[in-house]
């Protein structure tokens, strides 16, 4: 499985430049993805999901700086060209965002987008073709062929997610990235999205890096889950598997906190996600860990694979004989102020 | 693990809606000209009754544009209702003057999704908290007003109150802006929270508190609230009675135990199916009901749910724009020239988006009625159990066009099951 990725991360750090020091959103994350396959990302907001998807493409805001490396079919991203970059994207990697109204130009027909983005990519392509991809695209994605040259205001808040979507996949990207897809759309047209995304599994092999807050749609949409705390990613794995069987604390208690139709009792983490300029130190979830122990707050905790295809940093699931002696002793926490929580 | 607390029995009755009405009328707005349009209005809220019991929570739960937010905002006296009325404790709202609003102001409260635009960016966390007691002249000097201000800030968890009181809003995270937002709305005492999607803008780890806080509120104050959410799952935690909206009605209201365990509405159905579920064992269905919901200006006729329901039957109010929304379904599925093929049979398909039960289709300049009547049927005849079908009385060919004549339609009224109410044909003995 290992060598069939289509995009390998190593070490990926991206850090913003503040003037209180670098915001470490991602530090040091390593992923895989296969083609055809949808991996989740999941975590608090501020832990860095929305910096990691972008880092994979490449693509850095103002002031970004970035350090690993990000391989495509081999070839290090950070290490092309601006123009290279470019036309990498589109083709090969390509974006979806929350807000499709703000990513559709409000003057172009839906024909014109894809005209646009078909030509600046394919430039030898016929205008018959053109109309061709661009429909079939649009089917699947359940757009009907005589709205092709409407304008995006002409459409609904889903369809305009739908037509962002066909936009993604037209020139059949080897990955896309999909930042929030659906939360700003209503429950049934969100569930309707999610449907076409654990769909795309069955009929395109874009490797898709599904980011979201709803661990529901994890569990629906994507093949594998990581989880991200604090710029790390604690734990990787079969989304399923994963979710019956949490093996990092904080997945765990992400799971317990999260509100949903079997809910019978509330529950959440005390704290909140830290500061990315000044993390606390050894394991960053460790101030607000149930199961913190002594090696916790002094030692980074050491990634293992406690059955294939899962990986979790924890030191609850060893080495043992890297814990150490006393090592596993519970820590006295500090009270968490209400204060701090929320 | 804090649990809900039990409803309220017998209690009196705080708020009566009656026949509810709020139409915005669209000549000149924004809105109007957004949607390209300078005439015709929205039926925002357009005719709903309810009552709420001292201590008890109601939750109004639908999609966007289903009229929640207005409601609420006509419970406070904030929007001005084009019909019906808000009785509170015996009062109508509607009727009173400004002046006279006031005092009831302090017995009602909202609070709205977005704390940070709740509140004012250039005022501190204590200035924005005392305000309401200040503008209601309700306290004699200033130690009063920082005893109650403080009071208030402990009171909702911003401990310690010194750290947070001078704070701006900035300077607090989405969830202690919401503590804020909450010590202001129960400073001045109030009986009645209206919460407009409290949660929805706070991360899922933050949700969570905020509820429980609001849990505490709502025991130790003795607040009854209406709780307007999308999001099934806090309001089947947090609510005693469920009103389900969609369009400006309510199509089912009942016991939050009973809503959710044995849902009568297909839309209210629809919802609870599709809700995701961190649950490796559940999956989605694949039933979902097409489409979304539609524009408010002009909702479609009889139970403007039928065009995505999947039980709709004859009298459910079937049109023409719902031949052309089976078309274009077709039509994603065809390939490019049979698509080409059938869409060149029709003079103008904006012909089809009518109202009334009865479609007239003009075939193109070298076309046959007689050919759209045969795509029809064999539309038909591919798919027979598609519910718009149940609402064709025929299909036939006069003045050289097709036509279609529907049953029709009638608007389903909120009647009464087994426990709460559902506005619904599958629950009117009329048509069984
Ligand atoms: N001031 C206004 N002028 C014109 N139309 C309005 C106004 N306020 C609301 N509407 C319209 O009234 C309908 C109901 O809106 P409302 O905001 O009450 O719905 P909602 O259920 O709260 O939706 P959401 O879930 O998106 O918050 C919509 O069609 C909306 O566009
Ligand atoms: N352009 C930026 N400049 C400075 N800090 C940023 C910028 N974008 C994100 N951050 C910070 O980086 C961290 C991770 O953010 P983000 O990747 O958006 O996380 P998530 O998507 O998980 O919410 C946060 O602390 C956030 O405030
Ligand atoms: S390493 Fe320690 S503190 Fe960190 S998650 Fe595991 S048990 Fe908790
Ligand atoms: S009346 Fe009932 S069956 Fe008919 S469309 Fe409406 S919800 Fe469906
Ligand atoms: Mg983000
Ligand atoms: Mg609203």
């Amino acid at each position: 499985m290992t060598d069939e990725a289509v995009l390998r991360v190593r070490d990926l750090r991206v850090w913003y430049g503040t003037e209180r020091g670098p915001v470490r959103a991602v530090d040091g994350v390593d992923l895989a993805l296969v083609p055809g396959e949808t991996l989740g990302v999941v975590g608090e907001s501020g832990c860095g999901k929305s910096t990691l998807g972008r880092g994979l493409l490449g693509l850095l805001p103002e002031g970004a700086k970035a350090g690993g490396e990000v391989r495509f079919r081999g070839t290090d991203l950070f290490e092309l060209s601006g123009r290279a970059l470019r036309e990498l994207r589109g083709p090969e990697l390509g974006m979806i965002f929350q807000d499709p109204l703000t990513r559709l130009n409000p003057l172009w027909r839906v024909s014109e987008h894809f005209e646009e983005l078909l030509r600046t990519h394919c430039p030898d392509i016929s205008a018959e073709q053109i109309r061709h991809r661009s429909l079939a695209t649009l089917r699947r994605m359940g757009i009907p062929p005589t709205r092709y040259r409407n304008y995006p205001h002409e459409f609904s808040g889903g369809m305009r997610q739908r037509i962002m979507i066909a936009l993604g996949l037209v020139l059949n990207p080897a990955v896309l990235v999909a930042d929030e897809p659906t939360t700003s759309l209503d429950v049934l047209v969100e569930a309707q999205i999610i449907r076409l995304l654990a769909d795309l599994r069955r009929n395109f092999d874009t490797a898709l890096l599904l980011i979201t807050h709803n661990l529901g749609i994890v569990a629906e949409a994507c093949d594998r889950v990581a989880v991200m705390y604090a710029g790390h990613v604690v734990e990787t794995g079969d989304a399923r598997e994963v979710f019956a069987a949490p093996a990092h604390p904080y997945t765990r208690e992400l799971l317990r906190s999260t509100i949903s139709l079997s809910t019978t009792g509330l529950h959440y983490i005390p704290g909140a996600p830290p500061d990315l300029v000044d993390p606390p130190p050894a394991c960053r979830f460790h101030p607000r860990c149930p199961d913190a122990m002594q090696v916790c707050a002094t030692r980074d905790p050491v990634t293992v694979s406690p059955r294939p295809g899962h990986r979790v940093a924890c030191w609850l699931h060893g080495p043992a004989e890297q814990v150490g002696a006393g090592g596993d002793a519970p820590l006295v926490r500090e009270e968490i102020d209400v204060a701090d929580e929320a | 693990m804090p649990t809900r607390p039990e409803p309220a029995a017998g209690a009196a009755t705080v708020l009566d809606v009656a026949d509810l009405r709020v139409h915005f009328e669209l000549r000149g707005s924004f809105l109007g000209r957004l949607l390209g349009r300078d005439a015709g209005s929205v039926q925002a809220v357009d005719g709903v009754t309810l009552s709420l019991r001292h201590g008890e929570v109601l939750g109004l739960v639908g999609e966007s544009g289903s009229g929640k937010t207005t409601l609420g905002r006509a419970l406070l006296g904030l929007v001005r209702p084009t019909a019906g009325s808000v009785c509170y404790r015996g009062t109508d709202l509607a009727g009173l003057r400004q002046a006279q609003l006031r005092p009831l102001r302090q017995r009602i409260q909202m609070v709205f999704q977005d704390p940070g635009a709740a509140l004012n960016p250039a005022m501190d966390i204590e200035t924005a908290v005392g305000h309401p007691l200040r503008i209601h002249g309700l306290v004699r000097d200033r130690d009063e007003l920082r005893d109650r201000v403080h009071d208030a800030l402990r009171r909702v968890g911003l401990v310690p109150v010194e750290r947070f009181a001078s704070k701006y809003p900035a300077e607090l995270s989405g969830g202690q802006q919401q503590r804020a937002v909450l010590a202001r709305a129960i400073i001045l005492g109030p009986e009645l929270l209206v919460a407009d999607e409290p949660v929805s803008m706070l991360d899922m780890s933050v949700r969570a508190k905020i509820l429980e806080l609001m849990l505490d509120l709502r025991r130790d104050l003795d607040l009854s609230c209406v709780y307007i959410t999308h999001d099934l799952a806090t309001a089947k935690f947090f609510c005693d009675r469920v009103a389900i909206m969609y369009l400006g009605r309510i199509v089912e209201i009942g016991p939050t135990e009973r809503i959710f365990a044995d849902p009568a509405h297909p839309y209210t159905r629809a919802l609870l199916a599709a809700v995701p579920e961190p649950d490796p064992t559940r999956t989605l269905t694949r039933q979902l009901p097409r489409g979304e919901v539609p524009d408010g200006v002009d909702p479609p006729g009889g139970c403007s749910f039928h065009p995505r329901c999947p039980h709709a039957f004859a009298p459910c109010g079937w049109e023409g724009r719902d031949v052309r929304a089976l078309l274009e379904q077709r039509w994603t599925a065809l390939d490019e020239a049979d698509y080409a093929a059938e869409q060149a049979l029709f003079a103008d398909l904006a012909e089809l988006d009518v109202r009334g039960s009865r479609l007239r289709i003009r075939p193109a300049a070298s076309r046959s009625a007689e050919s759209i009547r045969a795509l029809l049927e064999q539309v038909r005849v591919g798919d027979p159990d598609e519910p718009l079908w149940r609402g064709v009385r025929q299909v036939s060919v006069a003045d050289g066009a097709c036509v279609v004549d529907f049953v029709e339609g009638v608007d389903p009224n909120l009647g009464p099951v087994d426990e709460g109410a559902v506005a619904c044909h599958l629950y009117d003995p009329a048509y069984r």
